[in-house]
């Protein structure tokens, strides 16, 4: 009798093909080639590096203090106030008939026009101090009568503009910290424009008429502008007593204020009840155009850029070296649902990509702040939420560039057509929106479709409607919310990796 | 010397893809110019564009096509190993080093001239409908105007110059995607980076050695004083690079094994 022989069984067990082993085999491709992982280290330095430069590279420290607002914005707050000190509550009225103005035609040069947001109104405010809490109600000359306090809020009141054939008449009644903005068409019929609370004007403030006049925006440039208004019979009422008229430049040299055009200059002239006064600057918050020297977050985190080349060469090689090397035929005789190798690849690639922009981000912007502050230079106020969104949009941008890069890899096979397609894509269009020459247009048009959208993240900036400016990309405010800019590549970024994963499926490897 | 530029001449000539790049590089320099120039428009309030650089915005696009058609000529005889037949077929690596740096010069600059004259033409024809007239002070684009001129030759001569940095930079490198992003980021980052740079100074000292900031200088034609550096000088610059480039990649070549 032959005894029976058990056949070796191996004690190990069969390999397991799910999904976890095929990310694991994909995380140890990553890791065990040393270009890539260098590649990645290299993407979170650049952003660091060229915090650093930016930090270290600007000295602003002889340059005047920036006016900052009751709310911690910085402002323009320059203008020419004809004012006399009121104590307790009381009111003020005044007709406005006429505003008029000169905008620079050739340097040196001026010709008539007035900008669209030149104001001339009354005022109180807590003192004749940059950025001391005020109210006011004022005409403009293209946004009919307003009523304004503390910078940012702005309320509408009688539209059209103001002429002999249509004056309009103003009040201010201060009752506490209550203001309240009247506006009339003919003297004797008033509406109520608005009430607004400004905390900190104190027992006495400064009151009185006001003119400003914004810089003129033309194509890439703002050059000073200078208005002129018509007052007529101002009325001083209630608890206030009526004094003399002082007249003064607030701010006269500010950071925010470019100053008079050509040999203008403020002034205020009182003949038979009326006033006729000129100015120029604003009462507004500051923007990039009126601030350039303020520094942004965007600034800091310029090394992006340099970081977006190397994940894109990195995650382009991630697929393209497979099939240089043909490993593609062991991956996919190992693992033959293609769609998952990509998934797996990119889930990988999309999370390395994230931790080092992530590090790189959260290094790069606490230092670029310091170095700059230490410096002098002003940066732009930004709440902490923005602040994360920025450091972890940064990182998600990073990440969505390099899981396009990986599609594209994947649909063209060879590395050197697929690296420039995504690095044309998304850095060429920045780099033709920040020539000067670009017309807004364009600049807006690049920023809304192409995946260089997705820089939005980084805006830290906002624009204010009460202030013409220059709103492109290259000053820093994009035409897409921040995140909705980041879905633009994302969607570039899912668009192509699902024709990528058609083209793996269909062809042969 | 002959037999290895008939050589390399072969080897462009009957693969597919340099000849894609080129007709790409025209299509792509073109239709950005075309865009571009499209969307201009000189109000009645006045305008100050420069309308021969505008007119040749292409250019930083078409150089990408051009960077791809370059790097190819060298890291795809690496990748597929083409490279050692090269070279035990002349073992003179420097002469192989200046045939392919000659042949690339020749049909980057053929396409080249093409792709900036079709970006002129295309100026010349587009801007007097957007209100660029010489009644405002803007006469059709021409090349019998000297700036202009300048400003063509020296486009097709940058195009050139790129692809001789990128045939360097591919040498040294040898891998096609990590040399495209040398090169991109050579091109690219410099303007960007430059922005940062708070100090006046360094910013102008950057863009004076970038290669694509000081070399597309030679694109102005108004304003040169506010250029960073002088067009010619800027091109020269350009063509430092190129050599530079050229240089490593003929030492590293001569002293590594293929």
């Amino acid at each position: 009798m032959t005894p029976t022989i058990t056949p070796y069984r191996p004690a190990q067990r069969a390999g397991r093909d799910g999904f976890p082993q095929l990310l694991h085999a994909e995380w140890t491709k990553f890791r065990t080639v040393r270009g890539w992982v260098i590649g990645m280290v290299a993407a979170a330095l650049m952003v660091v590096l060229v915090a650093l430069l930016a930090g270290a590279s600007s000295v602003q420290h002889d340059l005047p203090a920036v006016p900052i607002g009751p709310g911690g914005e910085p402002v323009t707050d320059s203008f020419y106030f004809v004012h006399q000190p009121l104590a307790g509550n009381g009111s003020i009225t005044v007709s406005v008939s006429a505003l008029t103005g000169s905008i620079p035609s050739a340097p040196g040069d001026l010709q008539p026009g007035i900008v669209p947001w030149a104001k001339a109104g009354l005022i109180i405010k807590e003192s004749t101090r940059q950025g001391s809490a005020y109210a006011a109600i004022m005409v403009t000359s293209r946004h009919g009568v307003r009523m304004q306090d503390n910078y940012i809020n702005d309320t509408a009141g009688l539209p059209g503009p103001v002429s002999a054939a249509s004056v309009r008449w103003l009040r201010l009644d201060r009752s506490g910290d209550a203001v309240t903005g009247y506006d009339s068409a003919d003297g004797t019929h008033w509406a109520k424009v608005g009430t607004v609370h400004v905390d900190g004007l104190g027992p006495t403030v400064e009151g009185g008429l006001f003119v400003a006049s914004p810089p003129w925006v033309q194509g890439m440039g703002t050059e000073g502008s200078v208005s002129t208004a018509v007052f007529g019979d101002p009325r001083i009422q209630g608890g206030w007593a009526g004094g003399k008229w002082t007249g003064d430049q607030v701010g006269p040299e500010s950071r925010s204020f470019s100053g008079y055009p050509g040999n203008t200059s403020g002034s205020f002239t009182e003949s038979d009840g009326s006033l006729t006064v000129t100015g120029a600057g604003d009462i507004a918050p500051a923007v990039r155009a009126t601030l350039p020297s303020g520094g942004v977050i965007g600034d800091i985190l310029t090394g992006t850029f340099a970081a977006l080349i190397a994940v894109i060469v990195v995650g382009t090689l991630f697929i393209t070296t497979e099939y240089r090397e043909d490993l593609i035929y062991v991956t996919l005789a190992a693992s033959p649902r293609r769609s998952r190798v990509l998934a797996a690849k990119a889930i990988v690639l999309g999370v390395v990509t994230f931790a080092a922009g992530l590090a790189g981000a959260v290094v790069a912007v606490p230092l670029g702040e310091r170095l700059a502050r230490a410096n002098g230079v002003y940066l732009f106020p930004v709440t902490s939420s923005s602040l994360l969104r920025v450091e972890f949009g940064t990182a998600a941008l990073l990440a969505a560039a390099s899981i396009l890069a990986l599609a594209v890899g994947t649909m063209f096979r060879r590395s050197a057509g697929a690296v420039t397609t995504v690095i044309v894509a998304v850095v060429l269009p920045y780099i033709l929106v920040a020539n000067p020459f670009m017309p807004d247009s364009v600049s807006d048009w690049l920023t809304r479709v192409t995946p260089a959208a997705a820089f939005a993240v980084q805006q830290t900036l906002v624009p204010y409607h009460q202030v013409t400016s220059i709103y492109t990309p290259y000053n820093g405010y994009y035409p897409l919310a921040p995140w909705a800019g980041f879905a633009v590549l994302a969607g570039y970024a899912a668009v192509a990796l699902a024709l990528a994963a058609v083209l793996l499926r269909r062809r042969d490897a | 010397m002959r037999l290895a530029l008939h050589a390399e001449w072969t080897k462009i000539r009957t693969v597919a893809s340099p000849l894609s790049l080129l007709l790409g590089t025209i299509a792509a320099t073109v239709a950005l110019s075309v865009a571009v120039t499209s969307v201009l428009t000189c109000g009645a309030a006045g305008c100050r564009s420069d309308t021969t650089k505008l007119s040749l915005t292409g250019v930083e696009l078409g150089q990408a096509l051009v960077a791809i058609l370059a790097v190819l000529v060298i890291s795809g005889e690496y990748s597929s190993g083409m490279i050692r037949t090269t070279l035990a077929a002349m073992p003179h690596r420097a002469t192989v080093l200046a045939a392919k740096a000659v042949i690339l010069t020749g049909i980057v600059a053929a396409a080249g001239t093409v792709a900036v004259l079709g970006s002129l033409l295309a100026g010349r024809l587009i801007l007097p409908g957007h209100g660029f007239t010489a009644a405002r002070g803007y006469p059709a684009l021409s090349l019998a105007d000297g700036p202009t001129l300048r400003a063509a030759v020296g486009s097709i001569l940058y195009l050139a110059l790129i692809a001789l940095l990128s045939l360097g930079v591919a040498t040294v490198v040898r891998d096609s995607a990590t040399s495209i992003g040398v090169v991109l980021g050579l091109l690219y980052l410099v303007p960007i980076l430059s922005q940062v740079i708070g100090n006046p100074h360094w910013q102008r000292l950057l863009q004076q050695i970038g290669p694509m900031s000081a070399g597309l200088a030679i694109q102005a034609t108004t304003d040169l004083r506010s250029l960073p550096i002088s067009p010619w000088a800027g091109l020269g610059v350009t063509a430092g690079w190129a050599a530079a480039a050229l240089l490593a990649g003929g030492l590293l070549l001569r002293m590594r094994d293929a």
